[in-house]
């Protein structure tokens, strides 16, 4: 009994530290976050004695809800494209040799190195109405002369889905170099075309990486308030854009806690919806 | 009808390596073909390239007539078992068996229907509905076997079927195979390393090395009539003499002078010139051991020697046994005692005798 009862001890005092750290720098700021949402805001920006409910009438104001909107259709968005970006991507990576592989998540990567600012102001030069592919795009006749490529919806989404796909491409990927390829011969063998096999085994053989590409860009894109305020035009704004006016400009720290704990709840309830309907799923199949 | 499946003169190298060198085979409809060979003689790249993930280089492959050789795979009449069965994990074992059917979209009913009797003919039809996981190996591979049977194949490729299953579970499927070419009298065409799967596996068996066939013969033809040394070495074991022919004699004898063992007769194939350097081989359950010299007649190959080591195996003892410069390994069973043989220890000066017709001239290879 003790025997067998050690080494789930163990495995206990291993995760610890990583649970400890999960703890204090995420669980109980969230828990704060949503216990600060029923506070009273004061004058200087803090948080005043009491409880009241008055912030959570004020979030339900009809003005967020196109935002709530945009903010869930661009992350919903961002994540197709990036997944339908990164699935062929990690395909070709993992059937290619050790070395162009290696070179491919090196570049996959190397974005990475340079700042996050720094590389969405990249794009805001870049398409600048003087910027180089601007011009590039009008000497082509690509688009018309007055086109303005900054400061629209698409930009904002181009621009989500640029930072998004290594967030998609490295849990895929990793999914990937495991998934025995001998699948898709076997597929074919049995009178599947390439795409056939493609969807209908390599698809499906993916499921988990699939599922964690898909949650790591979804709720990275959320959370986005530099994107759409760099690139986006006024009307652009995501719910993270909202959050960040509430902290910095309005300094209402309550009114910002109940928007992002609106937020946090509304990702963290459909996933437990799912993680909880997967373990009913698969006690059915046993 | 025994042209059903044409492999003509088919070509495949990887870079400079030549995998498979120019090989022309013809399997009968029904038949149970093997394809032997050690590993990288070009076995599982000809195996590919009927099931249509290689394309050869050069020569044509034909299923009944038709050329398939620029079909892909998922266009042949060809269906395989893999090596480590590839089923699909995130398909049910019915759902498996069914990917073939839906694939070239067949009427549901239809499905239900054939995917229920394949079940049923590999004997898994109550676990229709785990997953591959949950299943032992031997029972994998009957799966492996429905998905590819029940799309009706007129070839059957099986890629070393046995490998990944332990002993006692290898010579059951062996039956177990042997019942299902029966039952569905589809052309099986087996890949192995293993002789002994393959002889009992098939009516006929392409030996292959480096590339090219060496001799393709029932099993029972190659075991005792190999054409090279290669074959003879590869199935079952051999001793091996290199001699000179000498004088030829009635009904396709020759005398062969092997030095130190006076002129054993053997029996010869093909065209001999005189005074060419022949190799002979003699397997070594047809060595007769006797303390006294064999009376001439019967069994005239007769020499001497001195038992250096031997091995008691249960069914049968294995002598090693020196003679000049050769090392000559003998079989014997126990029973075989009376006739005149011993039981001979160690260190005992003994007399070898075969008969002519059990020793073969192989062909000399130039690296043997």
């Amino acid at each position: 009994m003790s025997a067998a009862a050690r080494p789930a001890t163990r495995q206990w005092l291993i995760t610890l530290p990583s649970l400890a750290w999960l703890g204090v720098f995420f669980v109980i700021p969230a828990i704060l976050v949503i216990v600060t949402a029923f506070r009273p805001a004061d004058l200087q920006g803090g948080v005043g004695p009491g409880w009241t409910l008055a912030t959570l009438r004020e979030v339900q104001d009809p003005a967020y809800l196109p935002i709530l909107w945009r903010t869930l259709w661009l992350s919903g968005a961002t994540t197709l494209i990036c997944l339908a970006l990164a699935l062929p991507m990690t395909f070709q990576m993992a059937r290619a040799g050790q070395r162009l592989r290696q070179v491919l998540l090196l570049l996959v990567v190397i974005p990475f190195l340079s700042n996050f600012l720094i590389r969405i102001f990249a794009w805001k030069s870049l398409l600048h109405p003087e910027g180089p592919l601007t011009k590039l795009l009008i000497t082509l006749h690509l688009i018309p002369e007055d086109a303005v490529l900054l400061h629209h919806v698409g930009t904002v989404l181009l621009v989500l889905v640029y930072t998004q796909l290594p967030f998609a491409i490295l849990p895929l990927y990793a999914a990937a170099e495991k998934f025995d390829f001998g699948l898709l011969d076997a597929a074919r063998d049995l009178g599947a075309g390439p795409w056939r096999a493609f969807a209908q085994v390599f698809i499906p053989g993916l499921r988990r990486g699939l599922i964690s590409a898909a949650v790591m860009v979804f709720v990275c894109c959320l959370g986005q308030y530099v994107i759409p305020q760099m690139v986006g035009g006024a009307s652009d704004e995501m719910l993270g854009s909202k959050i960040a006016q509430r902290v910095f400009s309005d300094r209402n720290l309550p009114h910002a806690s109940a928007l992002a704990g609106g937020l946090m709840l509304a990702v963290l309830v459909p996933m437990l919806v799912m993680v909880l309907w997967q373990q009913f799923g698969r006690k059915e199949e046993r | 009808m025994d042209d059903f499946l044409v492999i003509d003169h088919v070509s495949k190298s990887f870079g400079a390596q030549r995998a498979v060198d120019d090989v022309s085979l013809t399997v009968a409809q029904g038949e149970a073909f093997s394809l032997l060979g050690p590993s990288g003689c070009g076995k599982t790249t000809l195996l590919r390239m009927i099931a249509g993930f290689e394309r050869p280089d050069a020569g044509r492959i034909l299923v009944s007539g038709q050329d398939i050789t620029a079909l892909p795979p998922e266009r042949r009449p060809v269906n395989t078992v893999f090596q480590n069965y590839a089923l699909f994990p995130h398909l049910s074992v019915w759902d498996n068996v069914a990917f073939g059917l839906r694939m070239s979209h067949r009427p549901r009913e239809e499905i239900r229907s054939s995917v229920d009797r394949m079940l049923e003919l590999v004997r898994l039809s109550e676990h229709a509905r785990k997953r591959p996981a949950q299943l032992s190996g031997g029972q994998r591979q009957r799966v492996a076997i429905a998905r590819a049977l029940v799309n009706r194949p007129q070839v059957l490729l099986l890629d070393e079927p046995l490998a990944a299953l332990d002993l006692k579970l290898r010579q059951h499927m062996l039956m177990e195979l042997n019942t299902i070419h029966e039952q569905v009298g589809t052309t099986f065409i087996y890949v192995t390393h293993d002789q002994g799967e393959a002889m009992s596996l098939s009516d006929r068996i392409a030996v292959m090395n480096a590339g090219k066939v060496e001799q393709v013969d029932s099993p029972v033809h190659l075991y005792e009539t190999p054409r090279s040394s290669f074959v003879a070495s590869f199935i079952g074991d051999a001793n091996f003499f290199t001699g000179v022919a000498v004088e030829f004699q009635h009904e396709g004898y020759v005398r062969v002078l092997v030095d130190g063992l006076g002129s054993p007769l053997v029996m010869s194939h093909g065209v001999i010139a005189p005074n060419q350097t022949l190799r002979l081989m003699v397997r070594p359950e047809k060595i007769s051991l006797t303390l006294a010299r064999p009376s001439s007649g019967e069994r005239v190959n007769a020499f001497r020697g001195i038992v250096e080591d031997m091995v008691y195996f249960g069914s049968h003892t294995r002598y090693r046994i020196r003679a000049g410069e050769h090392r000559i390994q003998a079989q014997l069973q126990r029973s075989r005692f009376s006739g005149g043989e011993i039981d001979p220890a160690k260190g005992a000066e003994v007399w070898m005798s075969f008969h002519p017709d059990e020793g073969r001239v192989v062909r000399l290879e130039a690296a043997a």
